[in-house]
């Protein structure tokens, strides 16, 4: 019965999205203002419908009704409650809900925070999003439907895929998953403004928010699934560059070029239409990551179990929305008359850098996901695309922007004088020279080229930014006032650039200096490695909730002081059969010690060990958990909040007007 | 439409074994070496996985025959020639350099190439445009005006 | 309309195209590079009889086939009845190649289900598998006269892909000196 209560909300649920899509695009077109105020109930509606939907597969889940495929494909009675929960979208039709759910979510947020936006335009942007979601519906409804029943229920189901037993992986996706769908809203709001006509810079500063809290999202989303993987998968790796990895990544960094885009576009109401395309981009591209994950295109380690049809069908909607858009793109880019005049060296020309930088990166990610299957579709053969090539062509195109990260802010709007620049400049490129050269020979086991220009970018990024904070105190102002009287944005900025230092220092080091090792252990032998003692003390069985586990046992001390002792597990999950790893790591804000268990070798009680020394592997994270502090306080810089409380006062005095 | 499942149809003995495997090597050049190759080689039947990082017994067996090449003295092209002439481009994750495989390398060169170019056409224009005499605070201002009037419309 | 701004468009109508293209491609199916060149030479044990050898120049100036199986790939029982349908009453020379598997079970296997091969060599463990580009089972490949592979099919043989490939082929390659 609720199987079925949630499938009859699924399909209200698209006749809301049907409404919301329909009525308020066509009312904005021909000027039918009780067409327009449908936007808004509808949208809600249809968000009430999806979580209508939503609650039922859980409550499925979490009864255990194994009539439901989905539920009986994905869980089992042995399944601890959090995985129940995560269960819902652990697999291909329930992420598909969760993600229409998502789009929903976002939607709705749009009708509730959306007073400072006219409402034909927000009925515009709630229409656009209405369509998106109808897309999503009948794909879920027609190929994919997460609340088909099965004519003879199992007593237990298959459980869940062990891989994703795991709290880390359970937070993951729907991270992703708001920050793919959150860049929906930047992209409505584009649409609605080339809808209208009104391409000026009020579309930029109404979806600025929006594409901030999304961008921030998708960057956790990526952060969490990096560190997942780097524990989860045993093999101490954070980036893959898997096809579905790409698939986030590249609407990350596109998603970042349109951050900054915006800017441009909302100050000085430059790159009209560069920032439309970007806009469009970004979305696409989270589209594009849906079609590679779920056709089967390309093999990948996190794809999910694939049929062709469903693949027709995403490509088929991936070329509505996005063809449409760029039809309409192209339409309506040709209209805009931009008269903003900048020089050279100006703020403008380096964020257009930035922007440049950014686009090509993400073009390139694209081509290498793609190049397999376009030789594969000329008739080339098969070939791989792999981490060394994306490696290779990743990194030269990544140090000019670190470059640039810091200097772009120092420049002034318009024009800004060269030479000035270059002494303000040329203190901190001796600074960053020094430490490039010098942090590593002081500290590094060995020299490598790679850490001094690690070393060297980080500090520039990081003493570049510093100074747009002292140069703020410079205007009369004491340092501490100066810092008081920066506003959200150019903290969220400052914050963002230095968590690119962070990253770009933890990249640099982990890479160059960690340390591995593959080992035969006897209980009682020991290894040393990156100065560090680790002693095995043997292997023992126990017992989990739904797997049986060995249980190591390492001691690890460093000059005879004791550092960590750590149970790196092998466990293997009753239902599956799947052997899965858990690594036992120390974690430290310089080092990670990191220590997997392999498969008993020989009587002895020795077992096969790998073992890790990976300095300042945290600081990637910390990194990217830096940038998204800086993408939360751009979001929540006041001005936002004042435009809209002048709006809603604007509204009330208008309304008391009316009543009096 | 012809689709071909090979996880169906072909059956891949995955068993429950390691990839820890505790090669012992005369000399750490070749330990260093063996890492690299293990790391840039593909396991043809896994998802998407190189030799290091995948316990498919193919993996074993294509990991241990590296270790051997290997500890005899081969080159690293010496070990690749050897898994390409058997597995094709395929096992390689670092594409060899061909035409069919040209675009790839020299691609993100070339629209690095055209971005910076189409910037610096854009920019020359721009700085040669006449600009309305208008400070940024007047242009906010006459948009904030106008959106106000847009606002009173509805 | 300015021509420029329809670019975006234009490129992603042709990453469209490949998209369609690569949905009717399996990613996974890797063609073998051995089509045309000279079969790998290969001596091992016989599964029946340990102290004897099997060895592909025994082979030299037939036209044959060499299956790759083993008991633990469920398509291999599937297709036994086929190869041993071809052995019987198509004469086809099909020697097999045992791959990682347990002898016991391989002899009892074959026992209990018929054996259609000329001989079976016996690899544990990848020693001549790997020269021959293998990475799963069943493979099967098609031999000629001068010991060249003509032909390689990945998963089960069926009635299907005998009717309609590889007997002509197979016709066509006894037909050459």
């Amino acid at each position: 019965m609720i199987p079925e209560i949630g499938h009859l909300a699924l399909i209200l649920a698209l006749a809301m999205a049907l409404a919301q899509g329909l009525f308020p695009l066509i009312g904005a077109h021909r000027g039918i203002p009780s067409w327009v105020a449908m936007a808004k109930p509808a949208a809600q509606a249809h968000l009430l419908f999806m979580l209508v939907a939503y609650g039922c597969l859980t409550y499925a889940f979490l009864v255990h009704d194994f009539s439901v495929a989905y539920v009986a494909h994905n869980s089992n009675t042995q399944l601890p409650t959090l995985y129940l929960i995560s269960g819902v979208w652990g697999a291909h039709e329930g992420s598909l809900l969760f993600w229409a759910l998502t789009l929903a979510l976002w939607t709705g947020a749009v009708t509730f925070f959306s007073r400072s936006v006219p409402q034909v335009m927000v009925a515009r942007v709630v229409g656009v999003m209405g369509l998106v979601s109808v897309g999503f519906l009948l794909f879920m409804l027609l190929t994919s439907n997460p609340f088909d029943r099965l004519f003879n229920p199992p007593a237990e189901g298959r459980d869940l895929n062990p891989l994703l037993q795991d709290p880390g992986l359970a937070i993951h996706p729907p991270m992703l998953y708001m920050g793919y769908v959150g860049f929906s809203v930047a992209f409505a709001f584009a649409i609605a403004a080339m809808l209208g006509g009104r391409l000026d810079a009020a579309w930029a500063r109404w979806s600025r928010p929006w594409t901030s809290v999304a961008w921030v999202f998708l960057t956790l989303g990526i952060v969490l699934g990096s560190w997942w993987a780097y524990y989860e998968l045993g093999w101490g790796g954070w980036w893959f560059w898997d096809p579905v990895e790409n698939a986030s990544f590249m609407p990350w960094i596109v998603g970042t070029a349109l951050m900054h885009s915006l800017a441009v576009t909302e100050k000085r109401g430059a790159f009209k239409a560069w920032t439309v395309l970007l806009a469009i981009f970004a979305f696409s591209l989270s589209l594009l990551g849906t079609f590679l994950v779920r056709s089967g295109v390309l093999t990948s380690v996190h794809a999910f179990a694939t049929d062709p049809a469903r693949g027709v069908f995403i490509l088929l909607f991936l070329g509505v929305v996005v063809g449409g858009s760029l039809l309409l793109y192209s339409w309506r880019a040709a209209q805009i008359k931009s008269s903003v005049k900048f020089q050279l060296v100006s703020r403008e020309t380096g964020l257009l850098l930035n922007n440049v930088i950014l686009v090509v990166t993400a073009c390139s990610v694209l081509l290498g996901t793609l190049y397999p299957l376009m030789i594969d579709a000329l008739g080339g053969g098969k070939i791989s695309v792999g981490p060394p090539y994306f490696n290779s062509v990743f990194i030269p195109l990544t140090v000019p922007l670190a470059l640039l990260v810091g200097v772009g802010a120092l420049l002034r709007w318009k024009s800004d004088d060269a030479a000035a620049l270059a002494v303000r400049l040329l203190p901190h490129l001796l600074i960053s020279v020094v430490a490039g050269f010098g942090l590593p020979l002081i500290f590094a086991p060995s020299f490598s080229w790679g850490a001094v220009l690690g070393v060297f970018l980080a500090t520039w990024v990081l003493f570049t930014t510093l100074q747009w904070l002292r140069e703020r105190a410079g205007a009369g102002r004491g340092l501490w006032q100066a810092l008081r009287s920066t506003p959200r944005g150019g903290w969220g900025m400052v914050f963002g650039h230095l968590g690119i230092a962070v990253f770009v220092l933890g990249v640099a080091l982990t890479s160059i200096y960690s340390t591995e090792k593959d080992l035969r252990l006897e209980p009682g032998e020991n290894y040393s490695l990156g100065g560090y003692d680790f002693l095995f003390e043997g292997v023992d069985v126990t017992q989990g909730p739904n797997f049986t586990a060995n249980r190591g046992r390492v001691v690890i001390s460093r000059d005879g002081a004791h550092v960590a002792t750590l149970h790196p597990e092998k466990r293997v999950y009753a239902v599956q059969r799947m052997p899965m790893t858990e690594a036992g790591i120390d974690a430290g804000l310089f080092r990670d010690l990191f220590v997997a268990l392999g498969e008993p070798l020989g009587e002895e009680g020795a077992w096969a060990v790998r073992i890790y020394h990976k300095p300042f592997v945290r600081w990637i994270w910390l990194g990217g958990l830096f940038m998204s502090l800086g993408g939360l306080l751009a979001a929540s810089d006041r001005r936002y909040f004042k435009l809209a409380r002048k709006a809603r006062l604007t509204a009330d005095q208008a309304a008391a007007g009316a009543t009096a | 439409m012809r689709r071909f499942w090979l996880p169906l149809l072909l059956a891949v003995s995955f068993a429950a074994q390691g990839a820890i495997e505790a090669y012992r090597f005369d000399d750490p050049e070749k330990e260093a070496r063996y890492k690299v190759l293990i790391d840039e080689l593909r396991c043809l039947v896994c998802q998407n996985q190189n030799l290091a990082d995948s316990n498919a017994e193919l993996a074993q067996d294509m990991r241990r025959k590296t270790y051997e090449m290997v500890q005899q003295g081969a080159s690293n092209e010496e070990v690749v020639t050897f898994m390409v002439s058997r597995y094709g481009d395929f096992v390689l994750y670092r594409p060899p350099l061909r035409s069919s495989t040209a675009l790839l390398w020299v691609g993100p060169f070339i629209i690095f190439a055209i971005g910076v170019g189409v910037l610096i056409s854009f920019i020359r224009k721009r700085g040669r445009e006449r600009a309305p005499e208008l400070s940024p605070e007047q242009i906010a201002r006459a948009e904030q005006l106008l959106n106000q009037g847009k606002d009173r419309d509805q | 309309m300015k021509a420029r701004f329809l670019i975006p468009l234009g490129i992603f109508l042709v990453v469209v195209v490949f998209l369609a293209i690569g949905l009717t491609k399996d990613p996974r199916d890797v063609p073998s590079v051995l089509i045309n060149e000279k079969a790998p030479e290969f001596v091992l044990p016989d599964l029946l009889d340990p102290e004897k050898q099997v060895r592909s120049a025994d082979m030299r100036g037939r036209v044959w086939l060499l299956n790759v199986w083993g008991t633990w790939c469920p398509e291999c029982w599937r297709e036994h009845d086929f190869l041993k349908y071809l052995a019987k009453s198509e004469g086809v020379a099909i020697i097999g190649i045992d791959w990682r598997d347990e002898r016991g079970e391989a002899l009892a296997f074959l026992r209990n289900k018929g054996n259609p091969f000329l001989a079976v060599g016996f690899d544990p463990d990848s020693q001549a598998i790997m020269d021959w580009g293998v990475y799963g089972a069943p493979e099967t490949f098609l031999i000629d006269k001068k010991g060249f592979i003509r032909w390689k099919h990945t998963g089960a043989i069926t009635s299907q892909l005998w009717r309609e490939e590889l007997k002509a082929l197979m016709q066509r390659l006894e037909a050459e000196s």
